[in-house]
């Protein structure tokens, strides 16, 4: 017995040590940021996942531009760039004494190298599309680089911007997934896999250097396990908080900033438009017609999000507010679909992938629609049987996704995409936004697209996805909105 | 004992290799492509042609089941799909903290447990016993993970002794890492503890009614002296075995609690393999715990040995 005695008392004497020695007060230039998804590898060349992006864009990498906090379009690794008579010849002129973080120097041949990589046959790039253009990339000298595009791309210098067409090195290119070198104000320095990645300042960095001296990304899957990291003041702040029911908590303690910021992901109802009742225009907008976005928005998101009327970011210039066009009105919703043969409604099936906007508001428009006599079967399905199921084989009536790539209305043309909207009239006009490169006329054309996707109720436009900033009240700098997946903390300070 | 040893390679070997086999259907039968996880819903058909054939994900099923099986026999583990790093290394890095984890929850699950069995039992019918009797019914109520909210709840977030959750690393020294597995441990351990501590109860109670406990009664042996020399000994056979059963379940059945503390472990790493679909991840990892479950039943198997001689004969138990 007293055998057990010493070992019970030995053992809460150690906790007792391990409890007295807490931890002492975070230094002001170190920063805890939250973050719920992992990325898989930190390689942006090699993969769609957003968290990837949200790790290393600005930080680690960089491109030839890059896009600030408000959408637009800055000099990157390209300090300046001019562009031929007839709009297909881009000229960067290249910053000069910029090294990699290994040492290598960086040189227009890394910009030849990573953009032909990014195109090549068995290139990875989970966004090739955005290279699709480019006809060559030459090096005229070590600073200057010359990209010559098949057709005027009115969008070529954004999508330079991209995380998925950021300079990498080619020696250490292969690398990049578990070790990433770039010519960011961050350098990489140890990732603890499932818990953390640790980024530290490039004392090196040929632009202004950034504020903090250690960034940290800890991973925190559970939203309730967020909210206690956060109250126990165990992470400085989340750009994204993952339990929007928490919001109010935070609001009303004085330690936090709340703040809500807009993102690129319109959250629509995704409809198979070649399917059974669906093909018919009359029945996509007796469903239009069905939607009480509000009532989406305030049980699936608690009140966070913007409605949209068709798929377009509402705070981009070019954004045309279509709401009115199909308001909520669920006599005519009916009236529609008995004028399209269904008095009676039909069944159908929207299957659900995992994020909460999806399982929660699918929810909700199932009941709507039941309404008006749509009968859904719900069938929640993980993301991997999604893409397979839904994305792949397109075997689904409706779905609900939420779309978070910028600028992205340009998918409406593919047909072969699982919308299955096959118009030509759409894809006439992305033609012709190709090829324009003068800003108004290119907003008219968006405006346009906008307009014929929302008239044919392609999907169910629902609501733009809302960014729920947590932070300490003593954080500055961090993005309220995410017009890129991106976290740039380059800004980001701490002040007393 | 050379049979008996003889017997547990080849039972060993056998279900290694059909749990093989069942992993590799199931996979493949598993609806969903490695490549479009990773390469998501803007990918060009071209671009996910590539990745597929750079994972070998073109070959012949069978191709891909042999060279698999090949690669386990040499010790090979292969690349995961999707972080790119040896697999070994990462189910290496989930091992150093959810074995510690485990080891410290079980401990403390046995320290707990076993007193209060026998306090329990010798006190049969009496206050003592029904308190502890209590305390097990609530141990085995209360959710696992439902008990770590509010420790982190009191020691986090309220007092704010302790990390909310996550790993320090072991390379930041022993106290932030003891700190670390403090509550998780405790949230593990406790519900634990109270299903041990009733089988330890019933388990003594009933060698408490065997004959040669009168004996040695009988002969002037003390009440303690019986409980923890003579009787205790007798009962641990279903103790170990429920400790077996623990252990195995603490290896790699406590997602949700890793989840609560954000701990990067064993379990967090399965559930994040098959929702990507890293498929090899997913493979590897399941037999090895497949193994690691039936070598902890083997040391069970020793321990019988040695807590009654007996059974060292060869005979099964």
């Amino acid at each position: 017995m007293s055998k057990i005695k010493i070992i019970v008392t030995l053992i809460v004497l150690s906790l007792g040590i391990a409890i007295n020695a807490s931890s002492v007060m975070a230094a002001k230039d170190s920063l805890n940021l939250g973050m719920v998804l992992e990325p898989t590898h930190l390689d942006p060349t090699a993969g769609a996942a957003a968290s990837i992006d949200e790790v290393v864009y600005a930080n680690i990498f960089e491109g030839l531009t890059r896009i600030d906090k408000n959408g637009a379009v800055k000099p990157g690794l390209a300090s300046s760039w001019t562009v031929s008579e007839d709009k297909k010849t881009y000229t960067f002129n290249l910053q000069k004494g910029v090294s990699f973080h290994d040492g290598a120097s960086f040189e227009a041949d890394d910009v030849v190298f990573s953009l032909n990589r990014a195109r090549a046959e068995d290139s990875v790039n989970a966004q090739k599309a955005l290279f699709k253009p480019i006809e060559s990339v030459t090096s005229k000298d070590s600073n200057t680089v010359v990209v010559t595009l098949t057709q005027p791309t009115g969008s070529f210098l954004f999508n330079m911007g991209w995380g998925d067409a950021i300079i990498v090195d080619q020696a250490s290119a292969d690398k990049n997934k578990s070790n990433p070198i770039g010519t960011g104000p961050f350098k990489f320095s140890k990732w603890v896999k499932g818990d953390r990645i640790v980024m530290v300042r490039n004392d090196a960095y040929w632009g202004t250097p950034a504020k903090l001296k250690t960034a940290t990304i800890k991973i925190i899957p559970d939203p309730a396990a967020a909210v206690s990291a956060m109250m126990a003041g165990d992470i400085d702040g989340f750009a994204n908080f993952p339990a929007p029911e928490s919001l109010a908590q935070f609001k009303s303690d004085p330690r936090f900033t709340v703040v809500i910021g807009s993102t690129e992901g319109e959250t629509i109802l995704s409809t198979n438009n070649q399917r059974g009742p669906f093909k018919n225009l009359k029945v996509r907008q007796a469903i239009a017609h069905a939607l009480d976005r509000k009532a989406i928005i305030d049980g699936a998101m608690f009140g966070y999000g913007t409605p949209i009327g068709t798929h377009f970011a509402p705070h981009h210039p070019a954004y045309v507010d279509l709401i009115a066009t199909h308001p909520y009105d669920l006599e005519k919703a009916k009236q529609l679909l008995a004028e399209a043969g269904y008095p009676d409604g039909f069944k159908g099936v929207i299957k659900l992938p995992p994020p909460s906007y999806a399982r929660r508001g699918g929810e909700i428009v199932a009941s709507q629609l039941r309404k008006i006599g749509i009968d859904l079967e719900i069938i929640p399905v993980e993301w991997a049987q999604w893409l397979d199921q839904v994305f792949k084989k397109r075997d689904y009536d409706l779905t609900i996704v939420s779309h978070t790539e910028p600028m992205d209305i340009g998918i409406y043309a593919r047909k072969d995409y699982y919308f299955a909207y096959d118009s030509p009239k759409f894809q006439a006009l992305m033609e012709k936004l190709d090829a324009t490169v003068e800003t108004d006329a290119r907003y008219k054309i968006l405006g346009d697209a906008q307009r014929l996707i929302s008239a044919e109720c392609v999907n169910g436009f629902m609501f733009q996805l809302a960014k729920h900033g947590v932070w300490n009240k003593n954080i500055r700098g961090l993005w309220e909105n995410s017009p890129v997946q991106a976290n740039d903390l380059t800004e980001v300070y701490w002040v007393d | 004992m050379r049979i008996f040893l003889a017997k547990r390679v080849f039972t060993l070997v056998l279900t290694l290799l059909v749990a093989t086999l069942v992993v590799f259907v199931v996979l493949e039968i598993l609806p969903g492509d490695p490549a479009a996880v990773m390469l998501g819903i803007n990918a060009e058909t071209d671009t996910l042609n590539a990745l597929r054939e750079e994972l070998g994900l073109n070959r012949p099923v069978w191709v891909r089941y042999t060279h698999w099986v090949g690669d386990l026999i040499t010790g090979n583990l292969g690349i995961s799909y999707t972080y790119d790093v040896p697999v070994s290394e990462l189910i290496l890095d989930r091992i150093t903290v959810s074995f510690p984890l485990a080891l410290l929850a079980m401990t403390l699950s046995t320290l707990i447990a076993i007193p209060l069995g026998v306090m329990a039992a010798s006190n049969h019918n009496k206050p003592m016993d029904f308190l502890v009797m209590s305390f097990s019914q609530i141990g085995i109520a209360i959710p696992n993970f439902w008990f770590a909210m509010l420790l982190t709840l009191l020691f986090s977030v309220t007092l704010r002794l302790l990390p909310a959750g996550g790993f320090a690393g072991w390379d930041a020294g022993i106290v932030p890492v003891l700190k670390s597995f403090l509550l998780p441990t405790i949230a593990l351990a406790l519900p634990q503890a109270a299903i041990l501590a009733r089988v330890t109860r019933s388990a003594l109670l009933e060698v408490l009614q065997e004959d040669f406990i009168r004996t040695a009664r009988a002969k002037g042996v003390t009440n303690q002296g019986i409980l923890w020399k003579h009787a205790l000994r007798n009962a641990l056979i279903p103790v170990v075995t429920i400790m077996g059963l623990q252990f195995s379940f603490l290896l790699a059945g406590t997602i949700i609690i890793e989840n609560v503390f954000y701990l990067p472990g064993i379990g967090r790493l399965i559930f994040q393999a098959i929702s990507q679909r890293d498929l090899i991840v997913v493979k590897n990892l399941v037999i090895l715990l497949s193994a690691a479950v039936i070598m902890i039943n083997f040391m069970v198997d020793l321990l019988y040995a040695f807590i009654d001689p007996r059974l060292k004969g060869g005979g099964d138990v």
